[in-house]
């Protein structure tokens, strides 16, 4: 059996792990990057779309573009990598040195001894099952990442009319994709009184074809035995479908777009706890888990909308690794929760006296808000945001000499006139 | 003749509104200078950048992923794709390889997006 020591074990060699391996690496240390795919990049490498990398690299990229960039990066500064490597199981000895055990086609099992993790795993698609739609289970039914990766990894149309459930933005740029590919798309149904995806993407995936978005719509059922015949249609009427108007949509193919969630299997196998609000770890103002060493960032943290973010992310959180390795004590934990309007904040403490990136989802749709950081009930710190949308993340900086030994709360308030 | 449109130029999704007078197009609502110029090109030649995968002789990577290196006609989107559909390139293929030059006479390329040995 394949055995080897690093010092820091990335898992998934998405933008978050690939970021965290150029720090690491450049600055000396031993970092191994290891994906079960046998090609790094991760979700970036199906997103042939353009749209990423305004931010971190001042110019518009495609996902392969971005990925690719980020892996000659990693690999420049020296880190390594084990690709088509699922790694299944992390021990811990009693000396705090973690054992990763790594299955691959190619060597079996294969063991990777490390002083630290990075747990960067991403994110997987909610599913049918997640939401619960009535009717038959025929052939057809897709998450839009899944059809993503088929048609442009495989190079195969899932099917030659499409209706797409929810308006994520997966689910808004594979319509773009599918009629770029010769399918039909009959529309998008989506639950909520607004998009869940970009107003860009409404506008250049939905309104360049003329595809139709059906807010305040359900899919009530779907038809067909073996294969999808069509969908069930109703308005919502207070929450409930209003049967007396609804309708019926032919296609052959359904594909959903109704939101990720972390992949924290492998996190909670290790001990590691989640935070209820993100479903990813819980962690410090150091991207530190519950488990001594063991540090997250990405899409596993929180779900992401921009992969600016994750890189930049993952690049604070190897600067933390980093210290660790070089002795410095794990960081002094203070609470901080989220008040009104905001879903919720990551790192979930900081510690006092350290400048400190925040991450929040909203859950309001502003033109213009102001965030308010509380603590001890008075008000140590506020920003003025525009365009606040839930599809969007909002990342701000509090400067150190504000973060006490006091909890803090967060709030967001719409302020716009109207 | 006044017009609303959603700027595709950043996330952000500015609301532009538009007013065409004659020659002259006035443009509010952008928060930057790309909007303005989307805004323009918009109303008089609308452009999109164009991306697809390709089939090549590569067992490892056997659709490569390409785009146009500018927003290209919306009109002519259809034929190109077709054309792109059709091809199959042979590797190696490196990130930014022009896959097909200066698709009719307009200075815009198709190019790589992916590195294929
Ligand atoms: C379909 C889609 C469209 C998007 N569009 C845009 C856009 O237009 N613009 C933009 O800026 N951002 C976009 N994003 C967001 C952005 O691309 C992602 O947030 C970012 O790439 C996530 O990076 P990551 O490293 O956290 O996760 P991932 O890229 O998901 O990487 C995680 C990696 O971990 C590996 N892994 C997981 N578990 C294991 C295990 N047990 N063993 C080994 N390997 C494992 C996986 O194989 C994967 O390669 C999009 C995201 C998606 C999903
Ligand atoms: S106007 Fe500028 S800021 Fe606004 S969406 Fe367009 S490019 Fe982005």
């Amino acid at each position: 059996m394949k055995e080897e020591k690093v010092d820091v074990a990335v898992i998934g060699a998405g933008a978050a792990g690939l970021a965290a391996a150029t720090v690491i690496a450049a600055a000396g240390r031993k970092a191994l990057v290891i994906d079960r795919e046998d090609f790094p990049g991760g979700i970036l490498r199906q997103c042939i779309h353009s749209g990423f990398g305004l931010k971190y690299y001042h110019e518009e990229l495609t996902g392969p573009e971005y990925a690719e960039r980020a892996t000659i990066a990693a690999q420049k500064a020296g880190a390594s990598f084990a690709l088509g490597c699922t790694v299944t199981d992390i021990q811990i000895d009693m000396m705090g040195e973690f054992t990763l055990v790594l299955l691959s086609a190619a060597d079996g099992v294969r063991k990777v001894h490390a002083d630290a993790i990075v747990l960067a795993m991403g994110c997987r698609e909610r599913n049918r099952g997640n939401i619960a739609t009535p009717g038959t289970r025929p052939a057809g039914v897709f998450t839009a990442g899944s059809a993503q990766k088929l048609l442009n990894l495989e190079g195969c149309l899932p099917g030659k009319t499409a209706v797409i459930v929810g308006s994520g933005d997966i689910g808004l740029i594979m319509a773009r994709r599918l009629k770029w590919s010769g399918m039909e798309v009959k529309g998008v149904v989506e639950i909520m009184p607004h998009p869940s995806g970009l107003a860009r993407n409404i506008a250049q995936c939905l309104e360049d074809f003329g595809i139709p978005l059906w807010l305040e719509h359900s899919v009530t059922r779907i038809i067909g035995r073996d294969r999808v015949e069509g969908v069930e249609v109703a308005p919502l009427n207070h929450g409930e479908p209003d049967m007396s108007r609804s309708f019926t949509l032919e296609c052959d193919t359904l594909l959903y777009s109704v939101g990720l969630i972390p992949e924290t299997e492998l996190a909670q196998q290790a001990g590691v706890l989640l935070d209820r609000d993100t479903g990813g770890p819980l962690v410090d103002a150091n991207y530190e888990t519950s488990v001594s060493g063991i540090f997250s960032a990405g899409n596993v943290l929180h779900v992401h909308d921009l992969v600016d973010f994750v890189s930049e992310e993952a690049t604070r959180m190897a600067h933390c690794v980093l210290a660790r390795l070089d002795g410095a004590p794990s960081a002094e934990k203070v609470g901080n929760e989220v008040g009104s309007n905001l879903k919720y904040v990551v790192p979930a403490f900081h510690t006092p006296g350290a400048t400190t990136n925040f991450s929040f989802r909203p859950l309001i749709i502003a033109d213009e808000a102001l965030l308010r950081a509380e603590s001890e009930g008075k008000t140590i710190w506020e920003k003025k945001l525009r365009f606040v949308r839930p599809a969007e993340m909002i990342s701000v900086t509090l400067p150190g000499e504000l973060l006490g030994h006091a909890p803090i709360t967060f709030h967001l308030q719409d302020t716009a006139t109207r | 003749m006044k017009k609303s449109l959603i700027c595709i130029g950043c996330p952000r999704g500015c609301r532009l509104e538009i007013e065409m007078e004659g020659e002259t197009i006035t443009v509010r609502g952008n928060s930057c200078p790309r909007g303005e110029s989307y805004a323009k090109q918009e109303m008089t030649n609308p452009r999109r950048v164009v991306t697809a995968v390709v089939h090549t002789t590569s067992e490892q990577l056997p659709w490569l992923p390409v785009k146009t290196s500018a927003p290209f006609p919306k009109a002519a989107i259809a034929p190109l794709l077709n054309r792109l559909y059709k091809m199959t390139v042979t590797p190696p293929v490196h990130c930014g390889d022009t896959i097909l030059e200066d698709i009719d006479g307009s200075g815009i390329h198709v190019v790589a997006t992916e590195s294929c040995r």
